[in-house]
């Protein structure tokens, strides 16, 4: 446990002593404060417009409708985000050599993957936090529906969880940080474009190509329903990434 | 309270290291010593549990490194050819997460990392960000990191590489120092610093040991000859001729002349002090005798020989 912390709390200082941390806040809430304000904008010219061509204005869930819009744009922004967060976390102590370190101390690769999970897992509540920001207009100006909200972080939580994990098993592949992020990247935005693919489809491939993509997973969370298959789904995929990961390390000992 | 038994390691079908076998006992200090590529960081990688062998068998105080290797770990202090740190630390909190996942318990992290930064001299830059040390203190940062929680077995690849000569003898008489209660294993490739600091060499060539002893005892066995060298103000044939003429004298090599004075290297059998023969054959020939020496074998002429004679 003290190896598992200690792994962590260097990993969270190593975040924020470079500049990782605040550029990758400062864009996240640059880009959704940015696509919210367009969102909300976009919904006032509706009503106007409605307004002016004297029909009768439809009763609309604004916080609601602006909340989902907004969980959409952030998971894209998070598809760019967590390579960033996962690619130094073992390529660079191979760089470095310091993987040498871990490995020949009492640290079990085990214990440093865990730690090193878990500073990721940190900073994304942490960005989640500092989203706040972003929605909290809504409760100044408003009595929003709390409840979706909270679900559709832990949507965003447990996607995040499992890109993560993705991402952290790239990073044990290579020495080489450009390579790592690169490949995360590619290999999130295949998940993510699954759900497209899977409209060329039908029947049981369908389904199948569907129940891969890790956005469509997403979708029940944001519009405020908590269903646990989804939550197997996520859980799922962020064991195997680990799982992965706790191989590749293992055999890092082998090839030298 | 270290033995390597028969162990090989392959690399993609390259050979790193070849059979090799040695024992080390405790508060001994071994000297690993070889030309770049011979083999020393690959066995040393293996000791420390980093990588397994393909063949044989290794034990650290009676633990199986592949088998045991968590035990391993937790009795050794290594210091690999790089030293792994992490740029963006500061000398001090870096030094306690290495005593942290070393396991060191809270009360005593703090006495042991002081206790490494005193004897290493790192006090005064025990707050500065170890990216903007220079080679010298990064390597002793690296030395300290091996040092914490006090482990009874060191491994040290090259732990005076980078180092100025101040800080290379201080480096080593904190070596010494570590000997009484620690067991040393430390890679190369100053000759002097194994004759030095170490009680036993191993010399490994191409992946296998070419020799193993004392320092002394390589110099003694390498010595095939004893060798004189002298500087005679004569004329260079006749004073070969007359010197080879001297019973017990196996070769005369003259080398260097200077203002009519030639420096000859006289190479005698083995145990036979011919020093005196030879200064009384020079004084009854009437020629001037300017210098006359032994010329013992440097622990360096047995390195290249041994290593050459592959």
């Amino acid at each position: 446990m003290q190896n598992i912390l200690a792994i962590w709390q260097r990993e969270m200082k190593s975040y924020f002593v470079s500049p990782i941390a605040y550029v990758v806040l400062t864009v996240f809430l640059f880009l959704s404060g940015l696509f919210f304000f367009g969102n909300l904008t976009e919904l006032v010219q509706y009503t106007m417009t409605q307004a002016q061509m004297g029909q009768e204005i439809q009763p609309i869930d604004v916080p609601g409708y602006v909340t989902q819009a907004l969980f959409r744009t952030d998971s894209v922004i998070l598809l760019f985000i967590i390579p960033m967060l996962t690619m130094g976390l073992f390529a660079e102590e191979k760089k470095r050599g310091t993987i040498e370190l871990l490995l020949t101390t009492p640290v079990g690769n085990f214990q440093a993957m865990i730690g090193k999970y878990l500073a990721g897992l940190t900073f994304l509540v942490i960005l989640f936090l500092s989203s706040g920001i972003t929605i909290s207009p809504l409760f100044v100006y408003g009595q929003p529906d709390w409840r979706p909200i909270l679900s559709g972080y832990l949507g965003l939580f447990l996607f995040g969880a499992a890109l993560l994990a993705l991402g952290l098993f790239i990073s044990t592949l290579t020495e080489n940080q450009i390579v790592a992020v690169m490949l995360t990247f590619g290999a999130s935005l295949v998940l993510w474009l699954t759900s497209v693919f899977s409209t060329s489809t039908t029947g049981i491939a369908r389904e199948v190509v569907d129940y891969l993509s890790v956005t469509s997973h997403l979708n029940d969370f944001i519009k405020g329903v908590i269903d646990t298959s989804h939550i197997i789904y996520y859980v799922t995929f962020a064991f195997v990434g680990l799982f992965l990961a706790y191989r590749s390390l293992e055999s890092m000992r082998w090839k030298g | 309270m270290i033995e390597v038994e028969h162990v090989s390691k392959v690399f993609s079908g390259r050979k790193a290291v070849d059979d090799i076998s040695f024992k080390v006992e405790k508060g001994e200090v071994l000297g690993f010593l070889g030309p770049n590529g011979a083999g020393k960081t690959t066995t040393m990688r293996i000791l420390t549990c980093y990588m397994p062998s393909t063949e044989g068998t290794a034990r650290i105080a009676g633990y199986d490194v592949f088998e045991q290797s968590l035990e391993v770990r937790k009795r050794i202090g290594y210091l690999p050819e790089n030293p792994p740190l992490y740029p963006e630390m500061a000398v001090d909190s870096y030094l306690h997460f290495v005593a942290k996942i070393k396991g060191a318990s809270s009360n005593k992290r703090k006495n042991q990392v002081d206790e490494v930064m005193d004897r290493c001299s790192l006090g005064d830059v025990r707050k500065r960000i170890i990216g903007r040390l220079s080679k010298g203190y990064k390597q002793r940062v690296g030395l300290a990191q091996a040092l914490l929680n006090d482990p009874e077995v060191l491994i040290l690849d090259e732990p005076t590489i980078g180092l100025d000569p101040k800080q290379i003898n201080e480096v080593r008489t904190l070596i010494k120092g570590l000997a009484a209660n620690h067991t040393v294993i430390l890679s190369t490739h100053i000759l002097p610093e194994v004759s030095m600091t170490c009680n036993r060499v191993v010399i490994i060539n191409k992946g296998r040991v070419v020799a193993m002893d004392t320092p002394e005892g390589l110099a003694r066995q390498m010595k095939g000859a004893e060798r004189i060298s002298l500087i005679v103000d004569g004329p260079v044939e006749e004073v070969r001729e007359k010197l080879l003429a001297i019973d017990g004298v196996l070769s005369v090599q003259a080398e260097t002349s200077d203002n009519g004075a030639t420096a000859y290297t006289v190479e005698c059998e083995l145990n036979r002090d011919l020093r005196r023969a030879l200064a009384s054959v020079v004084v009854s020939q009437g020629w001037g005798l300017l210098e006359l020496k032994g010329v013992s074998m440097s622990l360096e002429d047995v390195f290249i020989n041994l290593v050459t004679q592959e």
